[in-house]
């Protein structure tokens, strides 16, 4: 088959279409966001297999498991903190077993370009005590993406594959092999997957004796890489993923590099890390993310005899994604001659709301309906209008996860705080904002929800969402707000005085108020002329 | 055989279309590439770069170690400046003069236009004005695209049919005007 130039998120994709994949499911999220987007594409091009963009990421990993007890193949992605939403169902997953395969990607964004945190997927690998894959390139992810699908199906368990930044958003090109056939249905075995207590400790007794099995896989894995430097005994490198590409890299140009492995499964494989260690007095270990390689091989009172560099021997930053300059400096290698830096003062560039974007003017309308209102807060959401933090705006106090706006303010008004305002997106609403909402609402709570209604999941890049316009008016109406205080405005420069009345009204009124602020995104308008 | 690129601009300038067109013709070409982009938030007018690497042999990283830049080719001055230190001592910086004020503190023009020509070699287009004589002032990212194409290890033939690949959706005028921008481009690097 031809090379192919893809994403490596899309690699991930086409491995899974080219296993077999008959049901994927995601919630958007950068940098996970274009696996789906590829699937959805490739989906209505070729309609051989359903691709859905669900309302939250738990509701994702249900629909998928749904796929596989039902004997087919399935792939769930999202963003690293969207396997915090659907973490219930994963970590049941691993008790409840796979019967079609069932791959789960959670794409880690070390260094923070666009997210709250940099936790590490490979930990959930570790507490769900499933079987996890790594790839370090485009062609890994493809033929890793192949290879997790069959796995799954041999040892009966959901398999994660472990995505960074760097490698999603990463173009190359890829070598493709013949597709697989999808799977005919074949139900799950009642039992296993009904998780009463008493099928519950069977299954994790099951789970727990192929823990063996794994470590054995992983030894035997032919994407783990073990070179030895016969001639030099003292210092050598543990590698996993895109951090194996930057010491390859800085070691490109030596003679006789330094004894490496490459990690690119886990659990870890014991064999092969036990053979580096024994070989060399000193390990370097190089992994993006937490250091969950480097404590496992320390443990609480390290290694005698052996010297084991990391994040936690402060040899490699701790916070922060790992560059190729970090990681030669690591290995002891001066930094290259450089263009010496302009004197010129380089005036930062940040992220801002578009030119024409609607949240300007709800921000513009809300920042004035609160003048003179010391004691306010604005609990804010996950989207574009957290920029709404910055200036000129300084719109918002919290951002922290997906719906926490509304229930935060519900809180916040519970003790007192007033004015109480949540603002959250129409996607982020639908995705995690209905169940507070739906609390908040039974204790008439004292606060004002603004939803910013612009018809799209924007700061993904504009895919559907499931409470826009009067389907939202009537899902807010059906959760009991009362209907005099469901207010819609239209947020343009022309409205903003009755906007700022009309918030100021709401914020008057001592109970639950909800303003639906309605403007379409000018990105998806633009899409649509063009 | 190797060449490292930094891409600059800021979000919404076109800098995945370059990156589109230089990766497909290395795939043309038969040349090895990785190209590492920005997608997310900073899309949003913020600062965006990839990293661009093409090589007849392995490419190992996805970014460019700082120093290890053939060229720096940038939609936007003030940004061509920001990577600076990516760059060879003997790289060449190919960028527009047309700034992009988004922000309050632009610095002053003619200082930024002073600071890339600091530079040892570089190329510096008005991309604003030859977009607009090619038929569309949206091209300005392919005027710079045709400014850096002869310092390219591409060849150029793979580079005019990727352009047409990119914009066959277009419809004609769009693919000539994009053609002539990328044409406008190259003759006012090779003049410069």
């Amino acid at each position: 088959m031809p090379r192919q130039i893809l994403l490596g998120d899309e690699a991930v994709a086409l491995g899974a279409v080219h296993a077999g994949l008959s049901g994927a499911y995601s919630y958007p999220g950068t940098p996970a966001s274009e696996i789906l987007e590829y699937l959805v594409r490739r989906a209505e091009e070729t309609k051989a297999f359903t691709a859905v963009w669900s309302v939250n990421e738990k509701v994702a990993y249900e629909e998928a498991l749904g796929v596989s007890f039902a004997g087919k193949r399935a792939l769930v992605s999202f963003k690293h903190v969207g396997l915090n939403v659907a973490a219930d169902p994963f970590m049941n997953s691993a008790i409840t077993g796979a019967n079609g395969g069932l791959l789960v990607v959670s794409a880690d964004d070390p260094g923070m370009h666009s997210s709250q945190n940099e936790q590490d997927s490979r930990y959930y690998v570790q507490f769900a005590k499933i079987f996890g894959f790594e790839p370090s390139d485009h062609q890994e992810a493809y033929d890793m993406t192949r290879e997790a699908f069959d796995l799954s199906e041999r040892l009966g368990l959901p398999v994660l594959l472990r995505l960074v930044t760097r490698l999603s958003h990463s173009r190359s090109a890829v070598e493709t092999r013949d597709p697989r056939p999808q799977n005919e249905l074949r139900k799950g075995a009642g039992k296993d997957w009904i998780l009463l207590p008493v099928n519950a400790r069977r299954r994790f007794g099951q789970l727990l004796d192929r823990q063996a099995e794994m470590v054995r896989l992983s030894d035997e894995s032919p994407f783990n890489e073990l070179k030895l430097n016969a001639k030099d005994r003292t210092f050598g490198v543990l590698a996993s993923g895109i951090a194996y590409n930057y010491f390859r890299e800085a070691v490109a140009g030596d003679a006789a590099p330094p004894s490496f492995l490459k990690v690119s499964t886990y659990p870890l494989p014991e064999g092969l890390i036990r053979r580096l260690v024994e070989h060399v007095d000193t390990i370097l270990v190089l992994e993006d993310g937490y250091p969950f390689i480097e404590r496992q091989l320390k443990g609480l009172f390290g290694v005698p005899g052996k010297t084991i560099l990391g994040k936690t021997s402060g040899t490699l930053p701790a916070a922060g994604e790992l560059t190729p300059d970090i990681v030669r400096k690591a290995l002891g290698l001066g930094p290259l001659p450089a263009l010496a830096a302009s004197g010129l003062p380089l005036a930062g560039r940040p992220p801002q709301l578009c030119v024409g974007c609607p949240h300007i003017d709800t921000f513009k309308a809300l920042n004035q309906a609160l003048e003179g209102q010391a004691g306010a807060n604005v609990f804010s959401d996950i989207g574009c209008y957290t920029l709404g933090a910055l200036p000129p705006y300084n719109a918002i106090q919290s951002c922290v996860c997906m719906g926490a706006s509304v229930s935060m303010a519900r809180g916040a008004a519970d003790v007192g705080l007033h004015p109480a305002v949540a603002v959250i997106g129409d996607s982020t609403f639908a995705h995690s904002g209905i169940t507070p909402l739906l609390g908040a609402v039974r204790a008439d709570a004292d606060m004002t929800v603004i939803i910013l209604d612009n018809a799209t999941t924007a700061m993904t890049g504009g895919q559907p969402t499931y409470g826009s316009g009067p389907a939202l008016l009537r899902l807010v109406e059906g959760l009991g707000v009362a209907k005099e205080h469901i207010r819609t405005i239209e947020p343009l420069p022309k409205n903003h005085e009755q906007n700022v009345q009309v918030i100021k009204d709401e914020i008057a009124h001592r109970g639950l108020s909800v303003i639906v602020a309605a403007r379409e995104c000018v990105q998806e308008q633009r899409k649509k002329r063009s | 055989m190797k060449q490292d690129i930094i891409l600059a601009g800021v979000g919404g300038q076109g800098i995945l279309s370059i990156a589109y067109v230089i990766d497909n013709a290395a795939l043309a070409d038969g040349l090895a590439f990785k190209q590492a982009e920005v997608h997310g938030m900073a899309q949003r007018g913020g600062a965006v770069q990839s990293h661009m690497r093409l090589s007849d042999g392995r490419v190992w990283s996805d970014l460019i170690p700082k120093g290890e830049a053939d060229m720096i080719l940038s939609v936007e001055p003030l940004e061509a400046v920001r990577y600076f230190d990516f760059l060879r001592p003997d790289g060449i910086v190919i960028t527009s003069s047309t700034p992009y004020r988004n922000i309050p503190d632009y610095p002053d023009l003619g200082a930024v236009l002073e600071a890339v020509r600091a530079a040892p070699r570089s190329v510096v287009v008005d991309s604003e004005k030859l977009a607009k004589e090619a038929g569309t002032v949206k091209a300005q990212n392919i005027v710079l695209l045709g400014a850096a194409s002869s310092f390219l290890i591409l060849k150029e033939e793979s580079l005019r049919r990727t352009i047409e690949a990119l914009f066959r959706g277009r419809g004609p005028t769009v693919i000539e005007a994009n053609l002539r921008a990328f044409e406008l481009g190259r003759k006012a690097a090779l003049g410069s």
